[in-house]
């Protein structure tokens, strides 16, 4: 088990929220995420905060999962009190949700929908595994209130495939996006990776070329990163897999960037493209726009009106806690007004929306003109008070912020 | 242990006729410590319990290296013929640039233990101590060290060693620092063959101060030898070259550890404390007098050591510049050859020009600043001092290579030169000669000590020898070659400054000096090593090595093009901002070179030589 680590604040055992924050809630946006921490097996690459039914033992079974997050959802109403704000987006993510059966995470909808309501245009997306769905099973969700799904495709080669452990064969992701309009979902996302060792760039480009071919209506394309303690990591460590290099990093985003935008995607965030502004992920913009969200299930992370708040990492530790009627938040942070200074600044320069330049202190705005001449931001925007990226500064996104925020 | 005899004579009380001063002086590593540790127990001083290898190197960093850095006198008792005699043994450092702790020793006594290792035979610093000693009328006595070894061939070093002091062969006396063989005979033969000290016990009191150290409880602590007269506690006394006058209050000898006593006699070695806190109120070379009716005429004092390389010391984190500039306040205290000004460096910010006698110096008080003041230091490259004279008759001191005028109007360039000895087995005089060859040394003289070992003589620039030189004649020797060398004066030469640009900026903590030859070598290995060094940027990088306008070498680093998580992160904001935070305190420690970041370690890694020169012999 992970170990235990608060880096900040202890949450109260009730879940309260700090005044401040419950103060402003329902000023803005507000939506639910729901980690769902199972998956099959363990692709060689993630890092993210899920258990195979072997790492979990005995422990907390995927089976008493939704009545869990359930209970969740109705602490959520108690901490937030009655006022009527309306969810917006709801996101089921993981680890993959689609490894329980639809009704469950049917149920959890239900659920949300029972304490909140949903807005009448509300947006329900949910993960999935190529490989882990077939078309009754996305029927269910589409006729559960479904109307959004992202499934993880990753690479159309099946040596990348086969080297990011994935346990899908070429061809079904693009079946999946088949059958997921046929069931009725209105949006459509695939997950690509780019940079695995040993992918070429025709490899690249092929695995570009069947997305496009598949139609979704929204790509994600996101750099391999080793994260430590992966296999991949230790591959990569003991020689077995060459480094990853950056420069390749930065020609298949190039790339993917000029494929994809002349089959008519844009890109709104740094890893994120659409086919029209209706094809966004509403969800993904509550998080860079700082908008409030609950997110429930084990590590989950949630933000509202200033406070950020983490729930324990582990399914088990989770479970006990909901059992004994006890908020699973494990540590928070009340965010100071330089902190939010910070993180629009971190999260906004990604969006195609862009930064407003009045964010900035003295120093970052002087930082954003150089940029500006570096050609790293965009000439009419800036003059219209906003900083957004050009392609170049995309890639350098992350040391513009650096500069920005000093 | 053997038991102290019973009529040892008192400090202050004793006979100059039963005093012996002797300092035990050799190349470096031929066990001058561990004989002291032998004397240190044959005496009684030091019992069995106490003992430790190198009991006299007191200091870590002694220890740590295996190293003698200060020299350290003790009184020892030893019995002759049924008289009780006191010995004063200092023991000495063997590393050239510690020279003038040896010197200061030497004056202190009247004879010396010229140790030689029975399985090295003489080297370079055998005769440099031997010259010194016999320059200050000392009476050597020639031991061979080290004869339970194996490897130990006595005859044939014996015979070297006669030949050298002009005695015979059975006049060598053979010892074993390691298991004391022969030592109660050497202490014996001291004694018996030593001259006793002459001075007045009569006169005016004179004592010269031979060390003086700064010690955080005590305040200074004067160590001195008296030549005349009697110096006793409780005295208010006189320091002739400053007229301070300053009340005693303790003296005593060092036996190993301080004993107060009542006094000290002509020919005793012993220490005071005045109560001063800065060892130049207590200057090294000053003779002490009493305040009342003293004596009007000093003792001959000692030259001040002359730096000889220096180099530019910078604090990693600015804020810990006060700290830095307290803490060589508090060095040189105990090391008046330590010299420091402040300087500014565009590139390093605001730090010291320290000089020093050489690499193991420079090395030692770097490593102690770091350590015992807990400092995190960047040195530029050492360089020696120059001495520019321009076209219109100006004069310039160079001691910071990128004070160097660099405007062509420059006449002349002289450089300091050293006068070199070699000492190897004669099979490798042709590698000697090509090395010194290549470092611009010219030949003075040749000979052999034995059949088949011989002494080269050279004249070298300072400046060639103190990197790898000594390194190079190591390997180039297969380890037999033995170096030492002493500042001889200079000469004018082709020199010229090789500038570091980075994206077009000058990096002062980068400019050097040296022979037009060298240039465009040195250019192309610094510009090759920063470019390993210095992390991608958001644009193109050149790195250029220039004399003048001129470049004579260029590299690049190429722009950074991906610096972008691109990765699904979902709602973990907190963790986003705190890499960020991470990844700006990293950017913090980069210094700036225009507008290229530069990471500390690449300072550092780019300034640290390939080798150290001589000090690497004594690293263990
Ligand atoms: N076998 C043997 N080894 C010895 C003897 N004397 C000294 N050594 C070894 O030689 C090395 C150097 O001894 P030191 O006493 O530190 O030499 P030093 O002359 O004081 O060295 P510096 O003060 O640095 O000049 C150590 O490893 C000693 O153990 C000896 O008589 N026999
Ligand atoms: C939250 S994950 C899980 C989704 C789903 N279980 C799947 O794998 O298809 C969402 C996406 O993050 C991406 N991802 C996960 N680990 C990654 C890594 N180490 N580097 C880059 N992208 C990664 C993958 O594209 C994955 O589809
Ligand atoms: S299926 Fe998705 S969440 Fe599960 S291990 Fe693979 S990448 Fe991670
Ligand atoms: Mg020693």
């Amino acid at each position: 088990m992970p170990s235990v680590q608060l880096d900040g604040e202890p949450v109260p055992a009730d879940g309260a929220l700090p005044r401040e924050s419950l103060g402003s809630f329902g000023a803005r946006p507000f939506g639910f995420y729901v980690h769902v921490p199972y998956c099959a097996s363990r692709c060689g690459y993630c890092d993210f905060n899920t258990y195979t039914a072997t790492e979990l033992g005995g422990g907390a079974s995927q089976a008493g999962y939704a009545q869990h997050a359930i209970a969740e959802i109705r602490q959520a109403r108690k901490v937030l009190g009655e006022s009527y704000v309306p969810v917006e987006t709801v996101f089921f993510g993981g680890g993959t949700p689609t490894l329980l059966p639809a009704k469950d995470l049917v149920a959890m909808l239900k659920a949300i929908k029972g304490e909140f309501g949903l807005s009448a245009d509300v947006e329900v997306t949910t993960e999935a595994n190529p490989e882990s769905v077939d078309e009754k099973y996305l029927v269910e969700l589409a006729e559960g209130g479904f109307n959004r799904i992202s499934f993880g495709m990753q690479s159309t080669r099946p040596h990348v495939l086969e080297l990011l452990e994935r346990r899908h064969t070429p061809g079904r992701p693009e079946q999946c996006v088949r059958w997921a309009y046929d069931a009725g979902f209105e949006q459509v996302n695939l997950d690509l990776i780019y940079g695995t060792p040993g992918e070429t760039e025709d490899d690249w480009r092929a695995s570009l070329e069947a997305v496009i071919s598949a139609y979704p209506d929204h790509v994600s394309a996101y750099s391999l990163i080793v994260e430590d303690g992966t296999r991949l990591a230790s591959r990569i460590r003991r020689g077995e897999l060459p480094m990853i290099d950056e420069d390749v990093h930065a020609d298949r985003y190039l790339m993917t960037d000029q494929l994809l935008g002349e089959a008519g995607y844009r890109w709104y965030e740094v890893s994120n493209w659409a086919v029209s502004e209706d094809a966004h992920c509403r969800h993904n913009m509550l998080y860079w726009t700082g908008a409030d969200w609950w997110g429930v299930g084990p590590g989950a992370h949630s933000h509202i009106g200033g406070t950020r708040w983490w729930n324990v990492k582990h399914p088990t530790a989770y479970a006990q806690r909901i059992e004994a009627g006890h908020s699973p938040g494990l540590a928070r942070e009340v965010l100071t007004a330089e902190d939010r200074r910070i993180e629009r600044i971190l999260l906004e320069l990604r969006i195609a929306e862009g930064l407003e330049l009045g964010v900035l202190s003295e120093k970052g705005r002087s930082a954003a003109e150089l940029a500006l001449q570096e050609k790293l931001l965009e000439p009419l925007p800036f003059a219209d008070g906003h900083a957004v990226l050009t392609l170049r500064g995309r890639l350098l996104a992350d040391a513009i912020v650096r500069d920005l925020t000093d | 242990m053997p038991a102290l005899p019973t009529d040892i004579p008192l400090p202050s009380k004793t006979d100059p006729a039963l005093i012996r001063n002797f300092c035990i002086i050799a190349h470096i590593d031929h066990g001058k410590s561990t004989l002291a540790d032998r004397m240190l127990q044959l005496t009684g001083v030091v019992d069995e319990r106490q003992m430790r290898a190198q009991y006299l190197d007191r200091m870590d960093i002694e220890r740590e290296r295996g190293i003698t850095i200060k020299s350290q006198a003790v009184r020892l008792p030893w019995r002759v013929d049924g008289t009780t005699h006191v010995l004063n043994m200092i023991d000495t450092p063997g590393h050239v640039d510690f020279t003038y702790e040896v010197s200061r020793s030497l004056a202190a006594c009247e004879g010396a233990i010229l140790l030689v290792d029975a399985a090295q035979g003489i080297e370079a610093q055998t005769l440099a101590n031997l010259y010194m000693a016999l320059e200050n009328d000392l009476t050597v006595i020639p031991v061979l060290n080290k004869i339970d070894l194996p490897a130990a061939q006595p005859e044939k070093y014996s015979e070297e060693l006669a030949k050298l002091i002009g005695c015979e062969p059975d006049e060598v006396l053979k010892v074993s620092g390691k298991t004391g063989a022969g030592v109660p005979e050497l202490l014996d033969h001291v004694v018996r063959t030593l001259p006793k000290p002459i001075g007045d016990p009569a006169g005016k009191s004179r004592a010269m101060i031979f060390d003086s150290v700064y010690d955080s409880y005590r305040g200074v602590v004067t160590y001195v030898r008296v030549v005349d007269g009697y110096l006793s506690k409780r005295e208010r006394i006189l320091m002739m070259s400053t007229g301070a006058t300053h009340e005693l209050l303790e003296i005593g000898v060092i036996s190993p550890e301080p004993k107060p006593a009542d006094g000290l006699g002509p020919g005793e070695v012993g220490y005071l404390i005045t109560g001063v806190k800065d060892v130049r109120q207590s200057k090294v070379g000053d003779t002490i007098t009493a305040q009342n009716k003293g004596a009007t005429e000093a003792l001959a004092g000692y030259k001040d050591p002359k730096p000889m390389v220096f180099s530019g010391i910078y604090p990693i984190d600015g804020s810990d510049y006060p700290l830095l500039r307290d803490a060589l306040d508090k060095l040189q205290l105990n090391d008046a050859a330590l010299v420091y000004e402040p300087e500014t460096s565009a590139a390093l910010g605001f730090g010291f020009r320290v000089g020093f006698l050489g690499l193991l110096h420079l090395e030692i008080i770097r490593e102690r600043l770091e350590r015992e003041f807990n400092l995190d230091l960047i040195a530029t490259a050492p360089n020696v001092v120059y001495r520019v004279i321009m076209e219109n008759g100006e004069e310039h001191t160079v001691t910071n290579p990128s004070e160097f005028p660099s405007d062509g109007k420059i006449a002349e360039v002289y450089e300091p030169t050293v006068r070199a000895t070699v000492l190897a087995p004669s099979e490798y005089i042709g590698a000697i000669m090509e090395l010194c060859q290549g470092r611009r040394g010219s030949l003075l003289g040749m000979d052999y000590l034995s059949e088949d070992r011989v002494e080269l003589r050279y004249t070298l620039p300072l400046g060639e020898i103190i990197f790898d030189f000594f390194d190079q004649l190591k390997s180039k020797t297969r380890g037999y070659a033995s170096l030492d060398y002493d500042v001889d004066g200079e000469q004018v030469a082709d020199l010229v400054k090789v500038d570091i640009l980075l994206h077009h900026e000058k990096v002062d903590a980068f400019s050097a000096i040296v022979h037009k030859d060298r240039a465009y070598n040195y250019g192309v290995k610094m510009a090759e090593r920063l470019k390993d060094l210095i992390p991608r940027q958001q644009f193109e990088v050149p790195i250029q090595a220039a004399i003048g306008a001129r470049v004579i070498a260029r590299e690049s680093v190429r722009a950074m093009r991906k610096d972008v998580l691109a990765k699904c992160y979902g709602g973990d904001i907190s963790r986003k901002r705190k890499l960020l935070e991470k990844q700006k305190e990293g950017k913090k420690r980069m210094k700036m070179v225009g507008r290229v970041e530069v990471p500390q370690e690449a300072f550092i890694a780019a300034l640290s030589s390939d080798s150290d020169g001589p000090s690497d012999a004594k690293k263990k």
